[in-house]
Formats: C-alpha cells, structure tokens, sequence
C-alpha cells in the first residue's frame, strides 16, 4: 500500500515487483510435501529420533540431524494450539473475510501447522478446537492447495416453518370485532368482579361464565417490559419493546408492543395509549393497533 | 577474548513520517556525530545493517556509504539485518588483533511502504509467505501462545509512552492511540510505532578504548542464538534463543542496572523478561524502547547504545542491551555492558 501524499517534498510511488514472480526449486523434502498436497494428502516428515515435522524440514531443528525418508500421513483433522482473529484481512491472506490464524497439531504430527481458519468469529476457536482442511478445487502443488481450515461440525441448522390457517370464533372474535371498531372489549366474571381483557368466556379464576362485556378505554400503564434486540416480523424496527400493559379498568395486563420512544426510557409505570391504524386500514386483527405509545402524563403507582 | 568497547554512541531524532532525507543524509548527522566524539576519522573497520526492502530498492545499502567519505577503499561489510548484528560482526572483526577500531551503524525508513506486509518477504517462501502472513498476525500468534495479563501489558505501554516522552530521540506519541485490536488478541496499542531513523557506534579494542572514553562500555559477553524459522516448530510462549543467549553472555553473572529490550510489542518484553531472567531491581527500556521509537534496522543497534550509554553517564554499571530479528523472536542477540 502506498503511502499516502503529503504537503512534504515531492513524492512518487514506486512498486517493487518482479515480474512473474521468483522460480524456486524445492528440493526433495519440501517438494514431496507439495506433491502430496497436490493429491489431497497431508504428509509429515520422520526424524532420526521418531518424532514428525509437519510441514516437514530437511533436517531436524531440536538436533541438526537430517530427516528420514519415511512419510507419515497425518491429519486430516487437527487441534488447535493458538489463534488470533484478523478483523480486517489484507489483501494477500487466504479469506476475504474475517478469519483465524492458527496454529494447527494435525492428528499424528509432532509439531503446528500455520495456517488460516474460517472460523466465523474470534470465540470459535480456543486452544484445543479442532479444525479439519477445506481443499483447493484446482491443486497446484503450493501450500494454499489448502484453502484454509474449518472448525468440526458440531451443529446444524434446521429450518422449521409449517403453516396454518386459525380462525378467530367464540371469544377472540368477539375481541378482534371490537379491537376493528377501535375498541378493547373485557369480560367481567359475575362471581370474582374482575375485569379480562381480552375478552374472555369463562373467569380463569373461578370458571364461571363471563357475560357481561366492558368496553375500556384504550390507556393504560406498563407494568413490566422487555427490550428485543432480535428482529420479529411483528415490530417495525431493532431493539423494539414488548409490555405488559394494564388497560385502565382491566384486573390483568395485555401484551403489546410499545413505541415512539427510545427503548431505553420505557419503564414501569409508564402511561401509554393505544396507536390505532386509519378506519380504513382496519382488519379483524391485532395488528389494528400499531403499538402503544407513552401519554405524557405522570407515572402511574403500581 | 579481547576486550572490546562500545565508546561512543549517536542516534538521529527520530521522525513518524518520512522527512524526504536520503538515507545518506539520514546516516550523515550520526556518522558525523561519532567521529567527533571519539576523534577518530578512519576506522579499522566498519559494517553496517539495513533492510533494501524498507526503501525498495537493490543495494541500497551501498548508496548509504557516501555518508562515510570511503576513499581511500575502507574495509567495510554489510548485513542485512539491525545494525545490532553489524555491531556483532565488528566485535567478531576485532577479535582477529589486526584492527582497533569499527564504526557501526544502523538505518531505516519504514515510512516509505507498508511495514507489516513488507516484512512478510523474510519468510519462508513455501509455508509462510504465501499464505500472506504478516507481521502483526504473527506478533498476535505469539501473544496468544503466551496469554499475557492484560494489566501487565498495559503497564508497559503505560511505562514505554512515559519514558518515551522523556527521550528527545523519540518521536511525539500520537495524542491518543485508537481502542481495539489490530489482530486479536493483539491490540493497537501493543505495538511500536512507525518510525525512520539511524544509529551509530564506535567500538575499540584494548587501551584505545580508555584512550576514546572516559567510561568505556566494555563487552563481557555477546551472544547470539536462533530457533526454528517456522513458528509451529517451537513454543511461541518462550523465547528458548533468548535464554540461551543470555546465558551464554553471562547476563546472569552479576546484578543488572539497566536492560534495553529489543520488544517491538508489549508482550514480546514479557517473553524476554523472562527469558533473559532479569532481576526485580533491574530498570527495563528507560529510553521507552521500541514502543517509543522503533526505526527498524536501526531498533536492535539503539537498544545496545541505550545500554552503554547509562555506563558512559555514569548512571550504571552494568546493563544488557537485546536485539531480536525474524519472526516472533527467532533470533536474538544478548550483549552484556559493564564499566
């Protein structure tokens, strides 16, 4: 990467390249190392003393001794010894993308490869994760006939999206018409005094059947909250707040969707007041009302 | 062994940004600087370290000898490697008895191209190179074979920027230095800045030292020992080279006021502490080190006139100065300094 141009004295670029790139022979140990690659084969190399150099050297660093001619297939697999995460690749490593250089003890070898591991994040890989080669297509014989590494397997993902139709009768319809007529319908059980909403027709408390319908109003208090930082089809944007929220004359909170206001100052005892979509946008559904939004007046005490 | 002295050290105010000086006008100040100190005009010898990949160009190196005035032919050599290693050379040179004297220096501008990918070119070729390791995922291999703690690291960013504010040879820190990591676990802050500068050293040998210098810096020991090249044939927590140079330096044979470490990032230092066993008392980079000014070639020369500097003032007695070269600590030069 060239410097960038300065106010200072006249600059120029300048490459230093050589066309074609360098020739170099291998020699027999590094070149049958390439070979092998160039097959899918990893292979390391046996010294005087047994141990195996993978990549494999001419001669042994712990002794000076040459090496044997006995090639041991390793690997494939391989654990890792020590990685560290390049957030922003450089033009010349093997991914485009985030990745880990690590340094690989491939099964039966002695000594680490260094290579690259698309491991997705910096956590995935801690000394002892195990990574197996992603090959090259079209191997040349060059130590990138090995793309780079992947992590084992250890999970998979399983898409689950069946269908259904539901159909609001009963109770639930009798709220969605009022909730389309801008309006949440309770039920009041004769027997306990309290207020349901939804609509209900029977008291979850003492079973008795509900007939009597309220009409409350659409203001309320929030009693507790959730911030979401995860997308929903639902909410129109990240983080979004889902509440419970207290309609005023109901015994039980209704869950909804809060809005227009930054999610950090939702909290409880908030006044809220139902958004509710144009009359002509209405349908026999919740979506109805768009979220609740905060009324502005004082906290309510729960 | 003939006693050899370091008797006078000079080094550039080093710069984060390419001044537009050729490297002979960058070395020139230096060479200068130390003929005068010593009076000497001609020396015995005189080697050089340097990297022609910093400045792209062939030879480069040879352009540089235009600042030393090489005519009449002088005996003169050249690695390619921080200066600290030409220093090594001339102690080896001086030990033949024919010659008493050796200028030594060192340069570099890593401003002018991308030092992280540049120093992928000294790999090797097969394994590493074209995988496109870089300098700074490789530093973030070996931090993350050590595990430092992260406190620990911070107090020696903390001390480095300290101590390299108080050095009028290093560069002004940047105000602030961008949160985050450059390779993780490596962070930003962990590692030493882009910086062009040069150095220079006279050495002399039996009574010429004392006859150049009122406190010679005398080299009881240097040693230099290498590992493995490749970074998965050893254990990256440790630096085995470093210790083994130490100990064959004899660093460990007496107290030490001062050690000036060649740790281009925070955790490098951790590995060399260790390594080179040096006791609580001892005073570690003083001059901010290389996380202050880190003029590449020039780095690993700088951390031993640092060390003989502290005994030329009088503030020490004995001191270790340290060059490390390759990736991730594969070499490292051991000098041990004493009055």
């Amino acid at each position: 990467m060239p410097p960038p141009e300065t106010d200072g004295p006249p600059a120029a670029r300048h490459v230093l390249e050589f066309p074609g790139g360098y020739t170099r022979t291998t020699g027999p140990v590094i070149g049958r190392f390439l070979t092998e690659l160039r097959a899918g084969r990893l292979v390391g190399v046996r010294t005087a003393e047994g141990r195996v150099l993978m990549p494999p050297l001419e001669y042994d660093p712990a002794t000076g001794d040459a090496v044997s001619d006995e090639y041991v297939e390793v690997g494939p697999a391989g654990t890792v010894t020590a990685a560290a995460w390049v957030p922003q690749p450089l033009p010349g490593h093997p991914l485009d993308r985030p990745f880990a250089w690590a340094l690989i003890r491939l099964d039966g070898a002695d000594t680490a490869l260094v290579h690259a591991v698309d491991a997705g994040n910096p956590k995935a890989l801690r000394p002892g994760s195990r990574v197996w080669p992603v090959w090259r297509q079209d191997r040349t014989g060059h130590i990138t006939d090995i793309a780079h590494f992947a992590p084992e397997v250890t999970r998979i993902v399983s898409p689950v999206a069946p269908e259904y139709r539901i159909q609001a009768g009963g109770a639930l319809r009798v709220f969605l018409e009022g909730v389309r007529r801008g309006v949440f319908l309770g039920g009041r059980c004769a027997t306990c005094a309290k207020v349901y909403v939804p609509y209900r027709a029977s008291c979850p408390e003492c079973g008795s059947a509900i007939d009597e319908r309220v009409e409350l109003p659409d203001t309320g208090t929030i009693t507790t909250f959730a911030i979401n930082n995860l997308p929903d089809p639902r909410a129109p944007e990240v983080p979004f707040v889902s509440a419970y929220i207290l309609l005023d004359g109901a015994d039980i909170p209704m869950i909804a969707l809060v809005g227009g206001v930054p999610a950090h100052e939702v909290r409880q005892g908030m006044r809220v007041r139902a958004e509710w979509l144009p009359e002509d946008e209405r349908t026999l559904s919740m979506a109805n009302v768009r979220w609740f939004t905060p009324t502005g007046e004082p906290d309510a005490e729960l | 062994m003939r006693d050899v002295a370091i008797v006078a050290f000079a080094q550039t105010r080093h710069t984060g940004h390419d001044t537009g000086l050729s490297e002979p006008e960058l070395i020139l100040p230096v060479i200068n600087e130390v003929k005068d100190r010593t009076g000497l005009r001609r020396f015995g010898f005189t080697c050089s370290g340097s990297c022609d990949y910093l400045a792209g160009a062939p030879f480069s190196f040879v352009s540089a000898l235009d600042a030393l005035g090489a005519w009449p032919p002088i005996s003169e050599s050249h690695v390619e490697m921080d200066g600290a290693w030409a220093l090594y050379e001339a102690w080896v040179r001086l030990q033949h008895g024919d010659v008493d004297s050796a200028l030594v220096y060192g340069f570099g501008k890593s401003s002018l191209g991308d030092l992280r990918t540049i120093m992928t070119l000294q790999l090797d070729p097969y394994y590493l190179a074209p995988l496109g390791l870089d300098q700074l995922s490789l530093a973030a291999l070996q931090a993350a074979a050590l595990g430092a703690d992260q406190a620990e690291l911070d107090d020696i960013v903390r001390r480095s920027r300290a101590d390299g504010l108080a050095n009028p040879y290093a560069p002004d820190p940047p105000a602030e230095i961008p949160d985050g990591f450059a390779v993780e676990p490596l962070r930003t802050c962990d590692i030493a800045p882009i910086t062009d500068g040069a150095a220079a050293v006279v050495l002399a040998a039996g009574d010429l030292a004392t006859r150049l210098c009122e406190r010679p810096a005398h080299i009881r020991g240097i040693a230099h020992r290498i590992e493995p090249h490749y970074p998965g044939m050893r254990d990256l927590a440790r630096s085995a080279s470093a210790a083994e140079a130490a100990r064959a330096a004899g660093a460990g044979k007496g107290p030490i006021d001062v050690a000036e470490l060649h740790a281009q990032f925070a955790h490098e230092e951790l590995i060399l502490r260790r390594a080179l066993e040096l006791p609580g008392g001892t005073v570690v980079n003083p001059s901010g080190g290389p996380l202050a000014a880190n003029p590449v070639m020039a780095t690993g020369l700088i951390r031993l006139g640092e060390a003989a500097r502290r005994i030329h003032d009088g503030t020490a007695s004995r001191t270790v100065g340290h060059a490390a070269s390759g990736p991730c600590l594969q070499h490292n030069l051991v000098t041990v300094l004493e009055a």
